[in-house]
């Protein structure tokens, strides 16, 4: 530095300073969405995480969740040894361990249980991203007692497509961003699949030529940006739809042809009340379904190329009774003047005028701006097509139609609307991601009908349960389930009931278990109903034996999460960025409607603590319990490196295992082929994904597509590659209420003969949700949601040192108009009262909400002392669950009976029928959230200091001298830009193609 | 008092942010801070991360709120902000030390830490409240526009961008020279109508930012008819229209 002081210093900018000594890929973990990452690693510690620009699901970006990854690695939450309970359950007094004293301990318990009666086990496994594994090691042991998060999730959507159109929203499926004309999304917030739904919505308004309607009761987000914002009445989606195929069916904007060459609607149905085929479809002795060949005069095999059906009309069968197309049904159904736009405008909070211009733009939009693509395509029926005709209408859906009790026909009724409309899996409309489309009903059915000692079940615990014999239920009709999942109170429940566990087992309903074994699901917290009265049942004890109500619970989990003090023993699990794993076909895959993908997570760095990934411990049990698919003839491990091992070598079929690139031995083959002892490498090689683009003309029309059908099937998605004809009317349904009306062996016990005879009606119906239904709409007057914000969307450990600088507390959000009705202002401190309790938070007033409702951020809450934030976070003070006035069953029946709060059809958790009344609180009162509990103590940690972080100062170093190169030009959405403004080339971000 | 350059900078790098696809998912703002809290101005520091008042330094914050509209309607709105790099830039003319400056070769407002006083007039100076002061070292601190990223030959070229920028998932991001009337970034303001904020100021910031575009809301804004044309009547009479239907598979 220069001795004169007031001389200026020229600043020496480093403009190329070293930034890694190596770059390790991966994929994220901070949500569901699995995106590729690059790992930026400097002196063995992370320097910088980036989105891999050659991923399929990311292509580069990365959101604000996987760039706070840093954070999450070396949170001070994160649990350092196992650990052993030495207090009361509940108190959170542990002692450390040793792994060896672990394993031998959860052994030691399991195996007498598998010995004895292995139902005694419950392994519900939350967030995991390895159901294909865990839900297997379920079904070795022997116990039907698995099941992961979705039953709390979006199992109305995985269920209610997959039974539709055999395949779903969700994450299965995603709009033609490029060719779509009009999109709508329901009830979608922040959701996954958080990264593509960004770049979709980003890239279709760049692009300008669609219109984007969202459907929602809080305008946030993805909502703030659509061309329009419906602020609907929660749960009243479903009525909506039924209005909008009202206007359609009745301006006959109909896609005919698309009706009789992909779906049900000309199979004819059998009209003979009291007969125990009434509402089955009327079939050749062949077992195809009829229709009425308009042509011929005559029925015929409604699959065949070569009829031409009636859609409507009453036939006679071969043996005198009288059939009618289905089409007939749902038209019948939806013409009803009570589905007209001006009768169900009130219940749904939109103007009728907004209803019929709604269904005039989809009409618009679909049969007047067709989309050609000149991709010529082979169908089903072995014709060739020139080209690609699509309706470009798309449309996504997600919890906010999941999370209702009426959420499994809404979704239904969203997918009938689609297919009138002709606009499932055609340019421009919703394409299904691989391995979907499924044809219905071959999904696997639920194993767990026979459980014996020390006896695997027969297959997977999980799966689609398509007509009562498929129910796990006693002769009398007891759920087999601890969850009471497949049973006669929610017979389709795909996904399991992981909401119910902890009562059931608490209450020995329908009987006790001995160990409640959990991974990555904070079922002490946020991830359940009724909060206070769920920890209560975690420490109640039998006061006849001074035993736990729930004898044992083992927990694995990286964190000090809210779960923790609840559970026996603790077996602590590695972050994302310390492992492996496999994001499988045979999973959650992270598909594209053009092809298949999966990937791996290898571990970038190594564990500066005693913990271990899950999967590997899991797969260690069970070799140590000897369940069969893990131990060879010898007796010694099949597995022996851990989790790894598993991902290149087990098989579910042959040639078929978690992996599907790079299969046979060189590595030659996909989907199906011989293990290849390298794959692995090829991964790594390949930045941590497997990726196949198929031809264009695969891309579309899959369910109907030969060229398509003829791959899917050499690959093993499908058994054979016939049509998959989707499903107008649900046969499947139909059957289950026929059992209640008497019909076959396995009929429901008579108390819920009426609940099954309502619900399991074969075209959509909608009614309110329950909890509106039982509670007084004066005492109860708003409806009470939650979203989570973007950036801890489907994320947990929300503790994360960034983002909680974004979000730490939450407030109760109101409409200006409704607060005013209730003297309530901006900033004022309220009571939140539902019929199962209240909490009392603090007010924002907004004006972007449906005025009947009531929201606020979730999972904002935290215990006091929990993921070892201090006790006075504003998370513990200004922060406060909804759960906690959820009740996981919904009010007594007259008889006293009570439900779940859920679907009736699925079992999915309805958390957004909640209903509620607002108060303003006592002045004395302000100022603290309620419900407040107890501290969870404080445990010492490894990783940040508790004064200021400083992270990255190590980084800094001595100029490298360099001032580098030219700068390049970034276009966000380069591609669709240059479609806009001229003059800019396409390409990608700054790698324009053919720059002038 | 500190000069800017003598001559405009003819290359004036910077940022033009999409707030019509800006869906305020803050993935900005995170990625910013995990790439400069190891660059240049590093660390960026994060008062009591674990504890009671969580805060720290950030070069890019988001802010979102709600503007009520002319007819009664209203627009939620998603505002990313950071250092707009401006021509004049006041933060630059009133630093005491030079330690605030203006790059002569690409316009980019830097702040050299070792020479900064941390006497904070930068930051009452800029009209924006774009500076960050770190309490904890003693500095003002600012968005780089990642001068140590753009330029880097230790990273690909793909990843020599602003981390706002790439890690954009809406691809609501651009970066480019706005000097260069003919850049991409310059056509694309010039056919959006990208704006200055707060152009009254007079701080001819060089970032721009771009209106939402027209919303297609209302009656005929898709080319559709306000309401479709009934065929048939409520209840059953369609199906003797549809009877005769000849269609074939």
């Amino acid at each position: 530095m220069s001795l004169n002081p007031f001389e200026t210093v020229r600043e020496v900018v480093d403009t190329s300073p070293a930034v890694a000594d190596e770059i390790k890929t991966t994929t994220c973990y901070m949500c569901a969405c699995r995106c590729g990452i690059k790992v930026y690693l400097r002196d063995g510690r992370i320097r910088y995480i980036e989105g891999n620009r050659d991923h399929p699901i990311n292509k580069g970006v990365l959101c604000a969740k996987g760039s706070a990854g840093i954070m999450q690695h070396y949170s001070p939450a994160r649990l350092s040894k196992p650990l052993l309970r030495v207090g009361e359950r509940g108190a959170g007094e542990f002692k450390e361990i040793e792994w060896e004293d672990a394993l031998d301990i959860a052994v030691a318990w399991l195996s007498e249980i598998r010995s004895t009666d292995p139902r005694k086990l419950a392994l519900f496994t939350g967030r995991d991203q390895s159901q294909a594994m865990t839900g297997w090691w379920a079904s070795q042991f022997g116990t039907p007692n698995f099941a992961a998060h979705g039953g709390f999730c979006s199992v109305n959507m995985a269920a209610g497509g997959c039974f539709t159109i055999g395949g779903s929203f969700w994450e299965f499926g995603e709009p033609d961003w490029e060719h779509t004309r009009y999109f709508m999304m329901f009830g979608v917030a922040e959701d996954h699949d958080s990264n593509p739904l960004k770049a979709g919505i980003g890239r279709l308004k760049t692009l300008g030529k669609a219109k984007f309607v969202s459907v929602n009761p809080i305008k946030t987000g993805y909502s703030a940006v659509a061309d329009e914002w419906i602020g609907i009445r929660p749960g009243t989606d479903g009525l909506f739809a039924f209005a909008l195929m009202h206007e359609l069916l009745r301006a006959e904007k109909i896609d005919w042809q698309y009706l009789v060459r992909y779906t049900n609607a000309p199979w004819l149905v059998i009209q003979d009340v009291g007969a125990e085929d009434d509402g089955l479809f009327a079939r050749d002795a062949a077992g195809n379904p009829l229709c009425y060949d308009v042509t011929q005069q005559s029925l015929a095999s409604a699959l065949s190329a070569e009829v031409s059906p009636a859609l409507v009309g009453e036939y006679t069968l071969a043996d005198g009774r009288k059939a009618v197309p289905s089409f007939q049904l749902v038209a019948e159904r939806y013409l009803d003047p009570q589905y007209a736009p001006d009768a169900v405008a009130e219940r749904c909070g939109i103007p009728a005028d907004t209803i019929r211009r709604i269904a005039a733009e989809l009409a618009h939009a679909a049969f007047s701006q067709e989309v050609v693509l000149d991709v010529e395509w082979t169908d089903w029926a072995g014709r060739k097509q020139d080209k690609m005709v699509g309706r470009p209408v798309s449309m996504h859906a997600m919890r906010g139609i999941s999370a209702h009790s009426n959420g499994f026909h809404t979704c239904r009724a969203l997918h009938l609307l689609q297919m009138l409309l002709g606009s499932v899996d055609v340019p421009g409309g919703f394409r299904y991601k691989a391995p979907f489309p499924k044809p219905i009903p071959s999904f696997p059915k639920p194993a767990g009908h026979t459980v014996a000692p020390n006896t695997p079940i027969a297959g997977a615990p999980l799966g689609m349960t398509t007509e009562p014999a498929d129910l796990l239920v006693e002769a009398d009709g007891t759920p087999k389930r601890i969850d009471k999942a497949f049973s006669w109170e929610n017979p389709i429940s795909a996904h399991g009931l992981m909401q119910m566990v902890i009562h059931n087992a608490w209450k020995g309903d329908p009987y006790p278990i001995d160990t409640l074994f959990m991974y990555m699901a904070n079922m002490g917290w946020n991830s359940s109903m009724n909060v206070p009265g769920t920890l209560k049942m975690l420490t109640d004890k039998d006061p006849a034996t001074g035993e736990y109500k729930i004898p044992r619970i083992i927990y694995s989990d990286a964190y000090y999460s809210e779960m923790i003090p609840y559970a026996d023993l603790i077996l602590p699990d590695t972050t994302y960025l310390e492992r492996w794993d496999c994001i499988s076909l045979l999973d959650r895959p992270i598909c594209s409607a053009e092809g298949p993908a999966d990937s791996i997570r290898q571990p970038v760095l190594k564990p500066d603590r005693d913990v271990r990934p899950f999967q590997d411990v899991l797969l260690e049990i069970g070799a140590r319990l000897r369940l069969p698919g893990l131990t060879k003839e010898d007796g010694s491990p099949r597995y022996p490196g851990g989790y790894p091992d598993y991902m290149v070598n087990h098989e579910r079929a042959p040639g078929i295992g978690p992996l599907a690139g790079w299969r046979g031995a060189d590595g030659g083959k996909h989907g199906k082929g011989e293990v290849n002892p390298n794959q692995l490498q090829r991964y790594i090689e390949n930045g941590c994904f497997w990726h196949y683009e198929m031809p264009p003309e695969h891309q579309y029309f899959k369910h109907a597509n030969k060229g398509y059908l003829d791959y899917a099937a050499s690959v093993g998605w499908i058994a054979s590659p016939q049509q998959i004809v989707l499903h107008l009317y649900s046969e499947h349904l139909q059957k289950f209420r026929l059992a209640a009306r008497g019909h076959g062996d396995v009929q429901p016990p008579n108390e819920h003969r009426q609940r099954i005879e309502a619900y399991f009606d074969p075209v959509p119906i909608w009614y309110a949700p329950f909890e509106e239904q039982a509670v007084s709409g004066e005492d109860f007057p708003l409806h009470a949601l939650t979203q989570r914000p973007m950036h801890m969307y489907h994320s947990w450990g929300s503790q994360n040192a960034w983002l909680r600088q974004i979000t730490a507390a939450n407030r109760l959000f109101i409409h200006h108009a409704t607060a005013a009705k209730h003297g309530i202002a901006d900033d004022d401190w309220i009571w939140v009262t539902s019929h199962h309790g209240r909490v009392k938070a603090q007010v924002r007033l907004m004006d972007g909400v449906n005025p009947e409702t009531v929201w606020t951020w979730n999972a904002i809450g935290k215990r006091k002392g929990a993921w070892n934030l201090d006790p006075k976070a504003p998370e513990s003070t200004r922060g406060f669950l909804l759960n906690h006035i959820i009740s996981e069953l919904l009010p007594e029946r007259k008889d006293g009976f009570r439900y779940a709060n859920a679907d009736p059809v699925t079992g999915q958790a309805a958390w957004y029928d909640l209903r509620v009344r607002i108060e303003k609180c006592a002045p004395e009162e302000a100022g603290l959230t309620t419900p407040q509990f107890d501290a969870m103590p404080k445990r010492t940690a490894k990783g940040m200091p508790r004064g200021p972080l400083r992270y990255g100062a190590t980084f800094r170093r001595t100029p490298s001298g360099k001032t580098g190169g030219e700068h390049h030009e970034f276009i966000g959405n380069r591609t669709e830009t240059a479609e806009t403004v001229p003059g800019v080339a396409p390409g990608h971000g700054n790698r324009p193609k053919g720059k002038k | 008092m500190t000069s800017l350059p003598e001559r405009q900078p003819e290359t004036k790098l910077g940022l033009v942010i999409d707030l019509d696809i800006c869906v305020g998912c803050h993935a900005c703002a995170v990625n910013c801070k995990e790439w400069n809290t190891g660059g240049h101005s590093a660390p960026l520091t994060d008062y009591d991360p674990y504890g009671a008042d969580p805060s720290g330094v950030w070069f890019n914050r988001i802010h979102s709120f709600e503007v009520a509209g002319e007819n009664g309607d209203n627009r939620t709105v998603h505002f990313p902000k950071s250092c707009l790099h401006c021509d004049d830039a006041p933060c630059v003319t009133v630093c005491p030390t030079g330690a605030s400056y203006k790059r002569e070769e690409d316009g980019i407002v830097l702040v050299n830490a070792d020479t900064c006083i941390g006497c904070k007039l930068c930051s009452w100076a800029c009209p924006y409240g774009a500076r960050e002061y770190d309490q904890d070292e003693g500095v003002m601190k600012k968005c780089t526009l990642c001068v140590d990223k753009i330029y880097n030959e230790n990273l690909d070229v793909e990843s020599r961008v602003p981390a706002c920028v790439s890690t954009c998932p809406a691809g609501a991001r651009h970066f480019g020279n706005l000097g260069d009337p003919s850049s991409d970034v310059s056509l694309l303001v010039a056919a959006r109508g990208g704006y200055d904020l707060m152009p009254e100021q007079g701080c001819k910031p060089t970032n721009k930012y771009l209106p939402p575009r027209p919303r297609k809301t209302g009656p005929g804004a898709t080319g559709a008819p306000h309401a479709l044309t009934p065929q048939v009547a409520d209840g059953g009479g369609a199906f003797l229209r549809w009877i005769d239907k000849v269609l074939s598979r």
